[in-house]
């Protein structure tokens, strides 16, 4: 009982960063329409960056993000401004073809360079603190993780004040409800894919931050992360980023259980059910809406 | 004011427009009437921007409006109530009513429209906090009038604005338009209640098969027989 709900507990911590993987994946795909395959190896780039603060420069992996999140916000800005900027001009059936094309090809890239760059090797942060444990009763919760677990809930926190209160968080979400109206509002719909694109990849930067310092990172993490993400954003469905915080959760707690109950390698499989099982009795998601 | 001329558009091999050529003056209320089909939609999307022309010029105060970004349109005083209001029905009233001033010119005076369209729609004052999806469509229609005029346009141009809307509330939005033409905003309207237009507009022009096939004063195409005829129904005819 004590193992299943210490489990249950470390499931939590990891969907957490299910939940910030997939909150940028939404965006991305929410606003302009596109499937980004490549946001696995944006988080892994994000990983890679604290690493290199870290190894480096000695940074703090948390105070990394204060400049990881800017990077990665530019970054996201230069991939669309170069490749992501010329997807969105098809109609939108050609879209999601295309952007699959660029995004793999895109991926195959990014993996490759962090090759060159790092090596195959696993690599993660560890920092003096990074034994810490907080024990609740029979329970141990690694400090780190509980840490990244809030780390992320604030951005994600902070995302939906962006989205709700901010001009062009609004227009960000015009667009994404009806991009035709929203440009007959004076919206110009371009700039507002180019802000929801470099928002998600900070959003990615900053998750690949977390990975790294209380999991590891190395090139081929990418897909993985890419596929949690995408089986967090149909659980979810589009539109709530506080939803797709909480179907993190759920994803994450569901591999700990499918993992204590038929043993380490179902838990992959069960992201994989319920992906299916999703699109099949509720295509919109838990907290999407039906198309009308 | 805004003057259109052998304007010819189509989706694919079916041509929408064949050589239209149509003006509006400052002030004036012009209906466009016509079937389904006619392309009074197409035409509007002409002018907002969202459907791209074969060939003719669409001028707004001497400038050539196909040359302008579609977004940078109703910076140009030009504004539009899409078919089916197009809102934003995840967001509340008040935050559609504040999107429709989004570009600079309207947003410098966003306070003053904000006012003046609670004014024309007491009801959105009240409800301003309640979210788009949740009113019923002759609300939606005053949200989505509403949002058009938060951008301060000159000219205001709405596609089939009483469209499945409760009678007494398709009073009150023809009301509404009368009130906002007499401040000075000239009004394009596509409607299919004929009748109703016809009383409101000044002028009309009259589009079948995508062409121009009749035009004149408000008056008198109402009582005109082939009007009468094929808008207006048999009875109205022997009238």
């Amino acid at each position: 009982m004590t193992l299943l709900a210490q489990q249950i507990v470390l499931g939590l911590l990891l969907g957490g960063l299910y939940g910030l993987a997939a909150a940028g994946l939404s965006l991305v795909f929410g606003v302009l329409k596109v499937l980004n395959v490549a946001h696995g190896e944006l988080i892994m780039l994000g990983g890679y960056g604290a690493y290199w603060l870290f190894a480096l420069l000695g940074v703090d992996p948390f105070a990394a993000l204060l400049l990881v999140i800017p990077g990665a916000l530019l970054l996201g800005a230069g991939l669309y401004t170069g490749l992501f900027g010329f997807v969105v001009r098809a109609p939108e059936e050609t879209r999601i073809k295309n952007s699959l094309l660029v995004g793999f090809g895109l991926a195959l890239a990014l993996h490759a360079l962090a090759v060159r760059l790092w090596t195959a090797d696993d690599r993660s942060i560890s920092t003096g603190y990074g034994g810490a444990v907080l024990t609740v009763g029979p329970i141990a919760i690694p400090l780190i993780r509980l840490a990244s677990l809030l780390v992320a809930l604030a951005l994600i926190a902070g995302l939906h004040l962006l989205l709700a209160r901010w001009r062009w968080g609004k227009a960000i979400r015009a667009t994404a409800e009806d991009w035709q109206a929203a440009l007959l509002t004076g919206i110009d719909i371009r700039r507002a894919y180019l802000l929801a694109f470099a928002l998600g990849t900070a959003l990615a930067g900053a998750a690949g931050t977390l990975v790294s310092v209380g999991y590891s990172i190395s090139p081929s993490i990418g897909l993985e992360w890419t596929l949690k993400a995408l089986i967090v954003v149909v659980l979810a469905g589009l539109g709530s980023m506080l939803g797709t915080f909480v179907a993190g959760l759920f994803l994450g707690v569901a591999e700990a259980l499918s993992a204590a109950a038929f043993g380490g390698p179902y838990r992959e499989v069960v992201g994989l059910v319920i992906f299916l099982v999703v699109l099949v009795l509720r295509p919109q998601g838990l907290f999407g809406r039906a198309p009308r | 004011m805004l003057e259109l001329r052998g304007l010819e558009a189509g989706y694919g091999d079916v041509p929408a427009l064949s050589g239209v050529t149509l003006q509006v003056g400052a002030g004036e209320i012009v209906a466009l009437l016509g079937p389904n089909g006619a392309g009074k939609s197409t035409l509007l999307g002409c002018v907002s921007g969202l459907v791209r022309p074969r060939a003719g010029t669409i001028s707004w105060e001497g400038e050539n409006l196909l040359a302008i970004a579609p977004h940078l349109i109703v910076e140009r005083g030009l504004a539009v109530v899409p078919e089916g209001r197009r809102l934003f029905g995840s967001m509340t009233v008040e935050d559609n009513l504040e999107l429709g001033a989004f570009s600079p010119r309207a947003r410098a005076a966003r306070r003053e429209s904000l006012e003046r369209v609670f004014a024309l729609f007491p009801d959105l004052r009240t409800r301003r906090r309640q979210v788009v999806r949740a009113l019923s469509g002759g609300q939606q229609q005053m949200v989505a009038v509403g949002r058009a005029l938060m951008a301060s346009p000159r000219l205001l141009m709405l596609d089939e604005p009483s469209l499945g809307i409760a009678p007494q509330l398709v009073r009150a939005i023809l009301d509404a338009l009368v009130e906002i033409n007499r401040a000075g905003v000239a009004i394009l309207l596509v409607e299919q209640n004929v009748r109703a237009a016809l009383t409101l507009a000044h002028r009309a022009y009259i589009l079948e098969g995508g062409r121009v096939v009749g035009e004149g004063a408000g008056a008198d195409l109402l009582g005109d027989p082939h009007v009468r005829r094929a808008y207006l129904g048999p009875l109205a005819a022997g009238a």
